[in-house]
């Protein structure tokens, strides 16, 4: 016990913060999620469930969560595809690859408001670079109003974000392959195994929890995905690319309805747990050993 | 050729914004893509003319530098406790900062600004620190005891035996120890709060006190269509970002490597 006392002090502060900034305010957040409240008036009436009958009814917060799980699949497909591909080639430790994997990991450094001007201005239809390759390549008709074209925005968007996540999966896939021990693939080769089967038989089987924690990371960031998109559509256009964070943010913002966007985060939380709780499972039950 | 490519789908964007940031704005019109034709520095001497940077820069170094340091000192401490403390209370501990792991700043977000303003810190960036390292702690505490747990026991049980109490020995056993995995956990905070715009958009609002990614996203008010001047401003913003990097790498990357891992 007297051990203890000695070590509350390096306890007390950080706790107590965390208990007042972080605990606190998203315990009161759930109390706000029951009130009228718009976020400026001292006074606010409470209205019991009637915000999260109103939030699971609204059609944007509908067309959020779709939107959202439309950007997750696409950044998680993409981000874990590319940054697995690129890794099976950069995990020997020569130079060259240790400066690749360097120069793959600079837009992880860069805000997200950077990133989202960099690629406004590469999406930019008249402007921009990629329209601009289109057509010197003769390919006109595959030019696209990419963020303008409520059909293509979100996945716009979504290639940026695994543009700029790309370099850091890969640090995390180089690391699983680099723990493969060296003598199972010499051994698989030496029994004449086809690269497709070295790879399906040996090497996926060992990578496999380096890529659920890939998968999980990546899920989970394109859920907190809110600086990219904000900065690169608000949103719009007509709401094609509004995922739930930039909903919450606008619900409470703009439209000043702090109750109801209150709402909508109690109903992200759950959202979120749920698919920690999945993966949790996924994690533990994937491990393979030799 | 994979690797060469996505090396060009990496460069390349970065290369453009770079290029436009030097062209004057009819250059620009006239040959959105070219390279070039002459270095003009024009683009950033309106922006430093018609903004105060330098301002913003301030603002940007100050709420990093005491974000990160109050960060590591406090989740330092924390992540020391945890591992000093026997099985219950350490895992009691870890387990209140795992919780918040699981929880998005979207979604306390409205919460905190309701309880900052009533604290009458916002527009503050003392209130944006306080707030910033606050929020940040699951994530450190998770990375330090993370790293802490690696340390060799029976050399603070030495110190332990020697006589020295638990400030000795965080002082000059285990911090000193843990350097390099501070640098890293340093090196990854100090890009989360250098690039974050959530926080410094709820809690700043008055002009001298806007962060640099704040402050970008109100030039695209003032430059609507002025790609080189806006992009100059993407160039200034990621330059000391870019220069640390090229210094600290080995940091950064064991940083974000372990940051990732709390999925």
């Amino acid at each position: 016990m007297k051990k203890y006392a000695k070590l509350l002090p390096f306890f007390v502060p950080g706790i107590a913060l965390y208990l007042a900034l972080f605990i606190y305010p998203t315990v009161t957040g759930f109390y706000y999620s029951l009130t009228d409240w718009d976020g400026l008036s001292p006074s606010y009436r409470f209205i019991g469930a009637d915000n999260y009958a109103n939030v699971a009814e609204d059609i944007i917060f509908h067309k959020s969560f779709v939107n959202n799980l439309k950007f997750m699949v696409a950044v998680v497909i993409l981000q874990t595809a590319v940054s697995l591909l690129l890794a099976l080639q950069l995990s020997k430790q020569s130079k060259v690859n240790v400066a690749l994997r360097s120069l793959y990991f600079v837009p992880t450094i860069l805000s997200s408001v950077s990133v989202g001007f960099i690629w406004t201005f590469v999406y930019d239809p008249s402007l921009g670079l990629l329209n601009g390759l289109l057509e010197a390549a003769g390919l006109s008709s595959w030019t696209q109003n990419w963020l303008g074209d409520t059909g293509i925005a979100i996945f716009s968007v979504a290639a940026v974000q695994a543009w700029a996540h790309i370099g850091q999966m890969i640090i995390l896939f180089v690391a699983g392959l680099q723990a493969i021990p060296e003598e199972l693939v010499e051994s698989a080769k030496l029994d004449g195994a086809t690269r497709l089967q070295l790879f399906f038989r040996v090497i996926w089987p060992l990578l496999a929890p380096a890529a659920a924690i890939v998968v999980s990371y990546t899920t989970i960031q394109s859920f907190k995905a809110f600086d990219l998109v904000f900065t690169m559509t608000g949103g719009g256009p007509a709401y094609s690319t509004e995922i739930l964070s930039t909903y919450i943010y606008n619900s409470a913002f703009m439209n000043y309805t702090f109750g109801k966007a209150s709402t909508a985060s109690v109903y992200f939380l759950v959202l979120i747990s749920f698919i920690t709780f999945l993966q949790f499972r996924a994690l533990r039950t994937d491990r393979v050993s030799y | 050729m994979l690797l060469l490519l996505f090396a060009a789908v990496i460069l390349v964007p970065l290369l453009i914004v770079l290029f436009t940031s030097l062209k004057t704005a009819p250059q620009f019109y006239a040959n959105p893509l070219g390279l070039p034709e002459s270095l003009s520095f024009h683009n950033f001497k309106a922006l430093f003319d018609g903004q105060p940077m330098w301002a913003y820069f301030r603002n940007s170094i100050i709420v990093t530098l005491a974000t990160v340091a109050l960060e590591l000192l406090l989740a330092g401490f924390i992540a020391y406790g945890i591992m000093r403390s026997g099985r219950r209370v350490g895992a009691s501990v870890f387990g209140l900062f795992a919780i918040g792991l699981m929880v998005p700043s979207q979604v306390n977000m409205i919460p905190i600004y309701a309880f900052v303003h009533k604290l009458g810190w916002s527009n503050s960036l003392t209130g944006l620190i306080i707030v910033s390292a606050s929020v940040l702690l699951p994530l450190s505490v998770f990375m330090l005891s993370g790293f802490m747990k690696t340390l060799p026991k029976e050399i603070l049980e030495a110190g332990e035996i020697d006589g020295a109490g638990e400030r000795t020995l965080l002082l000059r056993i285990a911090f000193p120890l843990s350097a390099p995995y501070l640098a890293a956990t340093a090196a990854f905070l100090f890009v989360i709060v250098w690039n974050d715009l959530l926080f410094p958009m709820l809690l700043l609002n008055g002009k001298d006190k806007l962060t640099l990614p704040l402050a970008m996203l109100q030039f695209r008010g003032e430059y609507i269509t002025d790609y080189p001047v806006l992009l100059a401003g993407v160039v200034v913003t990621a330059l000391p970002m870019i220069a640390l990097y090229v210094f600290l790498q080995r940091y950064f990357i064991s940083g974000a490597f372990a940051g990732s891992l709390k999925g």
